[in-house]
């Protein structure tokens, strides 16, 4: 049934194979179009049902219509067991996307490019017995694709235990040079596999050998990177996925493999740049992670005394107030202070207060992170400021209230050169006329540095859990 | 010389490359900051398109006999339609927040 429609370089082509290279040109259209409507509030989820329809119809495609170099296809039993395995895969990965809940997203944002990982990595180990040696290209994609995959595997799954709060921060100095180390020695190997003439079947321990390797350093890559430079890793490994998936797909020659890969990769690595811009730090120095505990800066001299405020002051404040700008952080995620944090700014609405939220690029654990979790309260699109917007109109707002922030306000971006953050873009609460911290204690961010913010005298400091803190805020004003 | 072989030898995979690149930028730039998270995440659901090459091994593998390589591959398989089933998934859940308060 399958009519020869024509011979090019002496292959002959059929009507199956060209529908099923049209087919991966829709999809790969589909993933371009898609990602483009992704980028826009109004047309982003019909963006992301064009990309999965992409996914679909070249996952279909291929099941029906791919045969081997030798023309035979897909035979029946195989398809049964490609589409068993889809279906536990699908169902397992449907019911845990419906179910999680939206504080928990940058954990599973990150186990789902763990797995995307793993089966690049999985791809790659299989195809490379079926490589021939000597050719250096094939094997070439085959080993990246096989070590960026096992990288962006091992990484993303301990990014998911720090984000978790399984594992912790592990920084000690000569794990520098240890990741160092670690990484000339993958590289050497990765040389080594590549141009070696031996048959790849000769070859298999070391591809082994490198998978490992590569698995622990992704381990170590991720490990002392600390908890406020966890967006920029998401991003990074979330990158590295696409990467791996882009070399898979050069194994097959598969244009939608490469297109859809090569775009995540270019996307993700633009999202990191984003990422590390907004913390005023190269990639490198996120890296090697020269960051946390470093400046312990000037302590004493500036410091003045912190002054705390009574509910029923702060409620007295926020009522008479005519614009207040709340600027959330990861705090508010840990607390799951979303729901009231918008039960507040409704209420104080109702009383003809403007309330706005100043959102920071890097607030939270994932770039963006903040505003899933405020839009799953229902706070409302328009109300959500990002920094550059917010900050002109700073000096005009009455009462700044940081929940859960810290490094994000930290004034010390501005006149502490030797500060770790110096030079990192920060909302500036500091100019607010009146300044409400919600904090559980006097712990420092995760950069580790002090606040002089706390110790300005238009800041008054509220203590305790930050959902239960704004609970009592909200019945203070209710019973006003 | 090896080089200007290489290039010539496989200049349409690096016209994609470098035209895909170009692309993933260009799309992405300027995106607002409240859409990080989606974006994110269904660029993320994108890089499970690794799930062909999982459909194509699997597809041609030899089922007469046991092998590891078989189990890995379901595997691979599994793992992929895990990226791309709840990375859409995911995206869409989010996004559905985003709409439904803008009335």
């Amino acid at each position: 049934m399958d009519k020869i429609i024509g011979t090019l370089n002496g292959i002959n082509f059929t009507i199956g194979d060209t529908l099923l290279e049209l087919s991966y040109l829709i999809a790969a259209l589909l993933f371009v179009f898609g990602l483009k409507l992704l980028s826009h509030p109004e047309t982003a989820r019909r963006g992301n049902l064009w990309a999965a329809g992409g996914m679909g119809l070249a996952m279909l495609t291929t099941l029906l219509l791919h045969k081997a170099p030798n023309g035979s296809g897909i035979p029946l039993t195989n398809v049964w067991i490609i589409l068993a395995s889809i279906g536990v895969g699908s169902v397992i990965g449907w019911i845990v996307a419906r179910k999680i809940k939206m504080t928990a997203m940058p954990q599973l944002v990150s186990i789902y490019n763990a797995t995307g990982g793993a089966a690049s990595m999985l791809v790659a180990l299989l195809e490379y017995p079926n490589a021939v040696a000597g050719d250096v290209s094939s094997i070439l994609v085959t080993v990246l694709g096989l070590v960026i995959g096992a990288i962006a595997f091992s990484g993303s799954m301990i990014a998911y235990g720090k984000l978790d709060g399984k594992v912790g921060d592990i920084m000690k100095p000569f794990m520098t040079y240890l990741n160092l180390v670690l990484l000339i020695i993958t590289v050497a190997l990765t040389v080594f596999i590549i141009i070696s003439p031996n048959e790849p079947s000769e070859m298999i321990w070391a591809i082994y050998t490198l998978m490992a390797l590569a698995l622990i350093y992704g381990v170590m890559f991720v490990m002392p990177i600390g908890g406020a430079d966890m967006p920029v890793v998401i991003s990074l490994l979330n990158s590295l996925t696409g990467i791996a998936a882009a070399m898979a797909g050069f194994i097959y020659n598969n244009e939608a493999m490469i297109l859809g890969g090569i775009l995540v990769g270019a996307a993700g690595m633009i999202l990191t740049m984003l990422m590390c811009k907004a913390m005023n730090r190269s990639l490198l120095n996120v890296i090697i992670g020269a960051f946390g505990g470093g400046g312990a800066a000037g302590v004493g001299n500036e410091h003045g005394t912190i002054k705390e405020i009574q509910l029923s002051d702060a409620a007295v404040l926020l009522s008479y107030s005519q614009k207040i700008v709340i600027i959330p952080g990861y705090g508010l995620a840990v607390a799951q202070a979303q729901h009231i944090a918008h039960e507040l700014d409704t209420l104080l609405e109702g009383k003809g207060v403007e309330v706005k939220y100043a959102i920071h690029p890097v607030a939270g654990r994932m770039p963006g992170h903040m505003n899933v979790l405020l839009a799953e309260a229902d706070v409302p699109y328009e109300k959500l400021v990002e920094m550059d917007d917010i900050n002109p109109d700073m000096p005009n707002v009455d009462v700044a209230i940081v929940i859960g922030a810290n490094d994000v306000v930290n004034p010390a971006a501005y006149d502490d050169p030797s500060s770790p953050i110096y030079g990192m873009p920060i909302i500036d609460a500091h100019l607010a006329k009146n300044i409400i911290i919600m904090k559980r204690g006097m712990g420092k961010g995760y950069a580790g540095i002090e606040n002089f913010l706390f110790f300005n005298e238009k800041t008054r400091m509220l203590f305790g859990d930050a959902k239960s803190s704004i609970t009592k805020l909200v019945s203070e004003i209710k019973s006003m | 010389m090896e080089v200007l072989k290489f290039f010539f030898e496989y200049k349409e995979a690096i016209f994609i490359i470098a035209l895909s690149i170009f692309v993933g930028i260009e799309v992405i730039s300027n995106v607002p900051a409240v859409l990080h998270t989606p974006l994110m995440s269904g660029a993320n659901a994108i890089s499970g398109v690794i799930i062909i090459g999982g459909i194509i091994l699997v597809g041609h593998a030899d089922l007469t006999k046991f092998s590891l390589s078989l189990v890995l591959g379901i595997l691979a398989l599994i793992f992929g339609t895990l990226n791309v089933v709840g990375g859409f998934a995911v995206t869409d859940r989010m996004l559905e927040m985003f709409k439904k308060k803008k009335k």
